[in-house]
């Protein structure tokens, strides 16, 4: 399976290595470098490379690279997931998946990736159980550790790898018990020019934060499943309940997790919650262009948009941007020739407007293709497609619990073609 | 010291060891060495310390050896070493190395674990960052048996990263591991054999060995998964083991445990993945486990299975293909079919005979695969969601891949590198069934934000999605791309449009006008892009495009592109009758800036230049004689070939030979059209998801997916004979009950198959300790008699070995876990014992009235001291007596038991004190029995969801109708409530149903729909039964979980033809499940259920139930409940005959909601009775009153 693993930073440092079985040399990675220069754009290198006597599969996180070598066959998928889990676990232990702070912590991550694969194989990959065994580190341990000498390494033996639940560590206590989830749903649209919709869904997630003494047995019922056309979920939901009665069944495990992904079922007309006027046009003559833009409220369900934000990928000839914004502000960076437009909350008397020139560079032809816009924005407390929790019930413990149901709509990967 | 000690301890051994193999391993070492230093830092920590190093082994081998075989002598000698050893950490440094690391090994020398801590951390800082610390070894292995855990773990890690190199050294450590193989707690155990296989040492591969099998018979389910993690790494270093490893991958392989599951498996697939005749007997556990298996263990499982499917089951989509060629055409509306045709067209003769001869009918296996799989399209872990649409895509009939559609469209959402993958399996996927992603299509739409290599391949599925319908919105999309800043992108696109309008005729004139557009776009690529893919359309029709081809001819003037004018200029040649005034024109131009092209467009300059010399030599003689002349001397080679050949074949001289007559032929010969294929097409030969798929070129190691046998071969090869049901979760205490029963099978085995002799000798060896009472008759007649009673369960047996073999199974499941209740019961001995010895006595009375007075006398005579007990009635005094009776000479009293039991047929517990007959001797001694058969059954992966016809139908049960033969239009369905446990969710009831077609034609694919329930309700489908041929009979099982409540369960029973709305309410009875409890425990848990949770009715028995077998039998068939033992623990002799007011007393719990459910039945004078109910759920407390009510009045 996985032989061995090398983090490799934006600038082609290998900055970490792990291997599995017996060392491979780091000379491999310059397959992958080679790969990279003819890629130019990180994200372009392709994530499975063959090299003569090797695979190379990679994952690009972070601006980091997660580079995985492979002998034989195994399902990409399989290394291309465990890696990202690789990355999700570093998130998980130490708030943020980044160069900085693997090397802030290279012990413990190389102890977690001992830990999370033996021989190549995935063994331990529950966070839950991995905490047990490698504690993540908290400024109040660091600081006790430094005075007592103490270690993060957990002392008891890993038991939650034993269980049947093996994403809840047993013996949880907590003195306020808490329950809260998230119900987050993102619209990926793509609007053509003239503003009628090309493609549209709605794509959700429910993030839980549960903070529950000892093993509650929670149900989660919705006023309107059947809105959930797709869906997945964390090993710990009962799929069967699911299959029978709609309801998530599920002994969650401690602290945050993702319990479930949905697709709102593509029958239902997604609302668009705003409309986006735009005219953006190069002149033949002359080395400029327009370009005129008004955002305003659609079907925003009676809620304030918030954090708008459009970004723009300039065409490589314009050199700068003239405009001016009645709302919120631009920035164009010449470098990248992106161009932001932060709007911030989006009032419906007064609509944002960005106008203004654009330059190009003298003596080339005007640029062919109009860029096209991604929109952002946040609406607070609600799901754009009407799903709503109906209750949580707890079983198995006798304490009352606090429970909160958050909603919120975001833009997803929301286009919209000039 | 202690570590030093330690350390020092072993070597007397291994040091021994080191030396035999010494050579040996220096030799390897040095073969290795080149490899395993990546950077080139100085690797001579071996050659620095082999000095010391040969004086540690020289002084520990002679303190080995004057020490004999004894560990003594080593740590004798441990004093002196320890100086010249520690001189070697460092003094090993100040030789070759430098003194770089000498902090580090003070402070891995130092007593304090913080300081080791802080040197260990350091030191796997630098192996992280890659850099050498293989000189640390000796300092570091030392701290091996450290007490410090993080130590300890560090030192893991770097052990396992450096022994390879270390051999010699590495040795060192062993021991501290196979110290750590015999701890008492598992995981210890685990991670000693983790780290010890971890460590690539050829010398210790028989320990390794040694651990593993060990390992794999450990009690423990996590040490046998790190077994199965070993075995691969034990294979890698020694591929001689193989056999041995096979071994105990066929033992592990029969492991009930999810835990262990996936690991074996991937060992499997690492050792010996064409042993595939392993997996039959662990093929049905696998897909029933497969739902708990760990995601990563499924994702190895699952691809397993597909190839083992490939192997063993037909195609199922054999007779589809064959006789539905036709109308799929239709549907599918184009070529889609074609290749899977031409494909199977050889085989097309024969196996059209054979689809003929015998329809297709899914093997129930394969079926079970499909659908213990389909849940898993839920997961939230992409391979696993892929690996289950890859076997759908290999394995599913046609109609049912559908499913993985949504699955994996939903995967496209997530990291870009899985959309990468996902991508190149859908493309592959859209070309063999397109219509399982057309309503996905605006899934693939392309935005600008995406990475290029996503862009191309949506661009590749949304190509092959496109047909005559969608090839409209389609080619919208498309225009919208080609506008795209991202050039590769936009020739990508191009392309597509040529594939678009070569697949679809009608769109054909639109694309190429489109590209016609492009032609004068400002992008030189776009426009070559578009004259390479223009060219190929062009070649379909040229005559009716003259303009278009004239267009292009003005566009050489512009292009630059190599590839495009090399287009350009072999199109006006192909069809220079259709542009006869531009052609020569264009070789004028040519032939002046011949010299300055591009090799690719002189080859077509000459090929031109050729054509039109054939076909209009008045105009272009002259100049081609210039543009050969000028090929002549041209650089490179191929160019003056051509030209010299070209020459040959078209100007006639003496010399040229026949084949120029034949150079029109030759040249102007029509060419076929191009086919624009995708570069996916043919790619599923290699199974989906696979690196190989992926990289399209057989990876290493990758296994070839099996085309589909022709016959298949015999499915009774994963039949299995269940022979001990190990609890599925009872993971650490499994090893103590398999034991207990390992112990105790003999006893039981002996006395069931012989019972009756042993049982005479039994009583013989007891009657002489015992009083003389027992007369000799007696005793023979009980011996005849339990054999009597034996024959009658044996020709029971017989009986249903008649019925299916699977049913036999079932069987053999219930009578062990009897035994196991058996041994259960054991633990209450004391109590027990004494009831079984009173109970069987007071039926003996109540029939046998000579024997009973005799012992009557016997007991009377021996009871005055239990007289002394309380009495609550004139029955318990009896009973007492009895009991008390029995006491002092336990074994005489159980003997006679034994004896009268057997005289009479109606025991109530005859397996109480015998375990010998099957549990289903009769009805009535079913319910205890049942109870705990049931209980434990509960934890046993019992293989019911297998086979589902097993449960054996008892006469208890009653049966309801489903379906009345005339509205079943002769399917008739009765289901009872079969009160065996519901094993794929415990927390259902398990409904029986029998179907019978009585109809004269077969019935087929008989299954559950559009259940409708109660909230909270939940339904376990029944397998689909696909063939039922008329007159025959078929069993399924499938669970219900009521909530506790009786409502309804609605669902629809559909037929391939018809759908029967159905419903199946339960009667409050069988919403339980037995329990066993003592009389004691009962009374305490009845005293916690007062007040609203009893309820009280006070009834008249009917006459034929006034005695104690009625009650028992009437009420256990009301209920599912389970009888409690009376006078267990107070001697009193429990059932007394009618007269004497038997307390009755029944123990259950509901099934969903687990809470107890407890009857009494308090009879009195008269057939006078009380009965009282307590049951926390008063709804079901109130039914049950009713209920049982009515079955003791009627």
């Amino acid at each position: 399976m996985i032989h061995s693993l090398f983090l490799i930073n934006h600038s082609g440092d290998i900055f970490l290595e792990k291997h599995w079985k017996s060392v491979i040399s780091r000379s491999v990675c310059d397959y992958f470098f080679e790969a990279k220069e003819k890629a130019v754009e990180p994200e372009n290198v392709p994530p499975v490379l063959q090299t003569p006597h090797h695979y190379l599969i990679s994952i690009y996180r972070g601006k980091l690279f997660f580079l995985s070598v492979i002998q034989t066959e195994v399902p990409p998928l399989f290394v291309i997931e465990f890696l990202h889990r690789v990355a999700d676990t570093i998130q998980d232990y130490f708030g943020e998946c980044s160069e900085g702070v693997i090397k802030d912590n290279v012990v413990t991550v190389y102890e977690l990736l001992e830990e999370m694969l033996d021989n190549g194989f995935p063994l331990a990959t529950e966070s839950n159980v991995l905490k047990e065994m490698i504690r993540p580190p908290t400024i109040l341990r660091s600081v006790v550790n430094t005075l007592t000498g103490g270690s993060n390494v957990g002392d008891t033996l890993p038991t939650g790898q034993l269980s049947n639940v093996p994403w809840r560590r047993a013996g949880v206590k907590y003195t306020n018990n808490e329950a809260y989830f998230d119900v987050i749903e993102e619209i990926d649209a793509i609007l053509d020019k003239s503003g009628t919709t090309v493609f549209a869904e709605i794509q959700g997630v429910i993030e839980a934060c549960v903070r529950l003494t000892g093993m509650p047995d929670l149900t989660l019922s919705f006023m309107n499943p059947r809105l959930l056309d797709d869906v997945s979920f964390h090993p710990c939901v009962r799929f069967k309940r699911w299959e029978a009665e709609r309801v998530l069944s599920f002994i969650p495990p401690d602290g945050n997790f993702t319990l479930m992904n949905y697709h709102v079922s593509s029958q239902n007309l997604v609302a668009i919650p705003v409309y986006v006027k735009q005219s953006i046009s190069f002149f033949e003559t002359g080395p400029c262009g327009r370009l005129d833009i008004t955002i305003g409220p659609k079907q925003t369900m009676g809620k304030t948009v918030e954090n708008m934000m459009v970004t723009i990928h300039m065409p490589k000839a314009v050199l700068s941007a003239n405009l001016t914004a009645t709302q919120g502000n631009y920035t164009y960076d010449i470098a990248t020739k992106v161009l932001v437009w932060d709007i911030g909350k989006l009032n419906p008397q007064k609509l944002p407007n960005l106008r203004g020139s654009l330059s190009i560079q003298a003596g080339t032809p005007k640029p062919e293709e109009n860029p096209s816009l991604n929109i952002d924005l946040k609406i607070q407390q609600v799901a754009i497609s009407g799903l709503k929790v109906s209750r949580l019930d707890m079983y198995g413990e006798k304490y009352k619990p606090f429970k909160g149901v958050k909603y919120l709509t975001k833009a997803g990967k929301f286009q919209v073609r000039t | 010291m202690t570590t030093m000690q330690r350390l020092l301890q072993l070597p007397v051994n291994a040091v021994n060891m080191v030396k035999t193999v010494q050579s040996q391993v220096q030799g390897q070492e040095e073969d290795k060495s080149p490899v395993l230093t990546p950077d080139n830092a100085p690797q001579n920590w071996y050659s620095a310390l082999q000095p010391d190093e040969l004086r540690h082994l020289r002084s520990g081998g002679t303190g080995g050896g004057g020490g004999g075989s004894g560990s003594g002598g080593g740590s004798g000698g441990d004093q002196e070493e320890r100086g010249p050893l520690e001189e070697g950490g460092g003094g090993g440094s100040f030789q070759t190395q430098p003194l770089r690391h000498d902090d580090l090994k003070e402070m891995l020398d130092s007593n304090k674990d913080s300081l080791k801590l802080e040197a260990m951390k350091r030191i796997v800082a630098m192996i992280a960052r890659g850099k050498n610390a293989s000189d640390l070894f000796p300092a570091v292995v030392k701290n091996v048996a450290c007490k410090n855990i993080e130590v300890k773990k560090l030192v893991y890690v770097y052990l396992v990263r450096y022994a390879e190199e270390q051999q010699d050294l590495a040795l060192l450590s062993i021991s501290t591991f196979q110290r750590g193989l015999k701890d008492p707690n598992q995981l210890i155990r685990a991670s000693a054999l983790r780290v010890l296989s971890s460590i690539r040492v050829t010398i210790i591969v028989p320990i390794m060995m040694l651990a593993i099998k060990e390992a794999a018979s450990d009690m423990s389910p996590y040490v046998r998964k790190t077994a199965a993690h070993a075995i691969p790494k034990l294979y890698s270093l020694d591929p001689e083991q193989k056999d041995q490893l096979i071994e105990v991958i066929e033992k592990l392989l029969a492991d009930k445990t999810t835990l262990v599951a996936g690991s074996v498996v991937m060992a499997f697939e690492e050792v010996c993945p064409e042993r595939i005749d392993l997996i039959h007997k662990n093929y049905r556990k696998l897909c029933n486990l497969l739902i708990d298996v760990e995601e990563w263990g499924q994702v190895v499982i699952i691809n397993m299975l597909t190839r083992y499917a490939r192997t063993q089951f037909l195609n199922p989509n054999i007779n589809e293909s064959l006789l539905e060629e036709g109308a799929d055409k239709t549907f599918y509306g184009s070529d889609e079919d074609e290749d899977e045709d031409e494909e199977e067209k050889e085989k097309k003769a024969e196996a059209t005979a054979m689809a003929k001869r015998k329809p297709y009918v899914m093997d129930p296996d394969h079926r079970l695969l499909l659908r213990n799989t389909k849940p898993l399209l839920q997961s939230r872990n992409a391979a696993v969601v892929m690996a289950v649409a890859q076997l759908y895509f290999h394995l599913a009939p046609k109609a049912e891949v559908g499913v993985i559609a949504k699955a994996l469209v939903r995967l496209l959402r997530s990291h870009s590198e899985v959309q990468y993958v996902v991508l190149q399996n859908v493309a592959t996927m859209t070309i063999k069934r397109r219509g399982m992603f057309e309503p996905y299509l605006k899934s693939f739409y392309i935005r600008s934000t995406d990475p290029t290599q996503i862009k191309v391949l949506k661009l590749e599925v949304l190509t092959n999605l496109a047909n005559e319908t969608n090839i409209s919105t389609i080619l919208r999309e498309f225009q919208t791309y080609i506008k795209s800043m991202d050039k590769d992108f936009v020739a990508a696109t191009i392309q597509a449009i040529g594939r678009c309008a070569t697949n679809i005729g009608e769109v054909r004139d639109t694309c190429l006008n489109g590209l016609v557009q492009l032609l004068s776009n400002r992008d030189e690529l776009v426009v070559a892009e578009s004259v390479v893919v223009i060219k190929k359309l062009l070649q379909m029709q040229p005559e009716k495009h003259s303009d278009i081809i004239k267009h292009m001819a003005k566009l050489i003037d512009n292009i630059q592109v190599p590839m495009a004018r090399a287009s350009i200029l072999w199109l006006i040649g192909e069809y220079c009758e259709h542009v006869p005034k531009i052609a020569p024109d264009v070789l004028r131009k040519m032939a002046k800036s011949f010299t300055n092209e591009e090799d690719i467009v002189k080859l077509q300059i000459i090929n031109l230049a050729a054509k039109l010399y054939l076909t209009n030599s008045k105009q272009t003689k002259l100049l081609t004689q210039y543009v050969l002349n000028l090929a002549k001397y041209d650089q490179n080679y191929d160019i003056r070939d051509r030209a010299r050949f070209i020459r040959q074949l078209i100007v006639p001289t003496e010399k040229s030979g026949a084949l120029s007559k034949y150079a029109k032929k030759l040249f102007l010969a029509l060419k076929p059209a191009p086919v624009l294929e995708s570069p996916f097409k043919d790619r599923d030969h290699f199974q989906l998801g696979s690196l190989s798929h992926l990289l399209n070129a057989k990876a290493g190691g990758y296994q070839e997916l099996p085309d589909w046998p022709e016959a298949a071969p015999d499915p009774s090869v994963r039949n299995v004979e269940v022979k001990e049901s190990v609890p599925e979760w009872t993971k650490c205490s499994s090893r103590e009950k398999r034991k207990e029963k390992k112990v105790e099978k003999p006893f039981y085995s002996d006395s069931e198959g012989e019972s009756g002799p042993t049982e005479s000798a039994d009583s013989e060896s007891d009657s002489a300790s015992r009083s003389e009472s027992a007369s000799p008759s007696e005793e023979s007649r009980s011996a005849s008699e339990s054999e009597e009673s034996e024959e009658g369960s044996e020709s029971e047996e017989e009986e249903e070995e008649e019925q299916e073999k699977d049913k036999k199974k079932k069987k053999k499941e219930l009578s062990k876990p009897v035994q196991e209740s058996e041994s259960e019961q054991s633990s209450e001995e004391e109590e027990r014992k004494h009831e079984r010895k009173s109970k069987p006595r007071v039926q003996t009375k109540s029939d046998s009235e000579s024997e009973s007075d005799e012992e009557e006398e016997e007991s009377e005579s021996e009871s005055s001291q239990s007289e002394s007990e309380e009495s609550e009635s004139e029955t318990e005094v009896r009973k007492k007596k009895k009991a008390a009776e029995s006491k002092p000479p336990l074994k005489p009293v159980k003997k006679e038991n034994k004896k009268e039991s057997k005289k009479e047929m109606s025991l109530l517990d005859l397996d109480d004190f015998n375990p010998a007959p099957s549990p289903q001797v009769t009805p009535v001694n079913t319910f205890l029995s049942n109870s705990l058969v049931t209980d434990l059954e509960g934890l046993s992966l019992s293989d019911s969801v297998l086979a589902p016809a097993t449960i054996a139908p008892s006469s208890a049960l009653k049966n309801y109708e489903l379906l009345h033969r005339i509205t079943g239009e002769g399917l008739s369905v009765e289901y009872c409530f079969s009160r065996q446990p519901f094993s794929p969710d415990a927390n259902m009831v398990a409904v029986q149903m029998q179907f019978t077609n009585s109809a004269t034609s077969e019935a087929k694919n008989l299954h559950m729909e559009d259940v409708k329930l109660q909230s909270g309700m939940r339904v376990k489908e029944f397998p689909e039964i696909e063939l039922l041929p008329a007159g025959e009979t078929a069993t399924a099982v499938m669970g219900i979980d009521f909530c506790d409540s009786t409502q309804a369960a609605n669902f629809q029973l559909c037929t391939h033809t018809r759908k029967f709305f159905v419903s199946i309410q339960p009667p409050v009875g069988e919403l339980m499940r037995p329990i066993f409890l003592t009389e004691n425990e009962f009374k305490k848990e009845q005293g916690q259920l007062m007040g609203m949770n009893e309820i009280t009715e006070k009834l008249t028995l009917d006459v034929k139930c006034r005695n104690e077998h009625a009650i028992v039998q009437r009420v256990t068939t009301a209920a599912n409940l389970s009888r409690v033992p009376c006078g267990s623990d107070k001697e009193c002799s429990p059932p007394v005959p009618p007269p004497k007011h038997p307390v009755h007393r029944f123990a259950g719990r509901t099934v969903t909601s687990g809470s107890l459910v407890l009857v009494t039945v308090a009879t009195k004078e008269e057939g006078g009775a009380q009965l009282t109910v307590n049951c926390e759920k008063m709804v079901i407390g109130t039914m049950l009153v009713k209920d049982i009510l009515l079955a003791l009045t009627q």
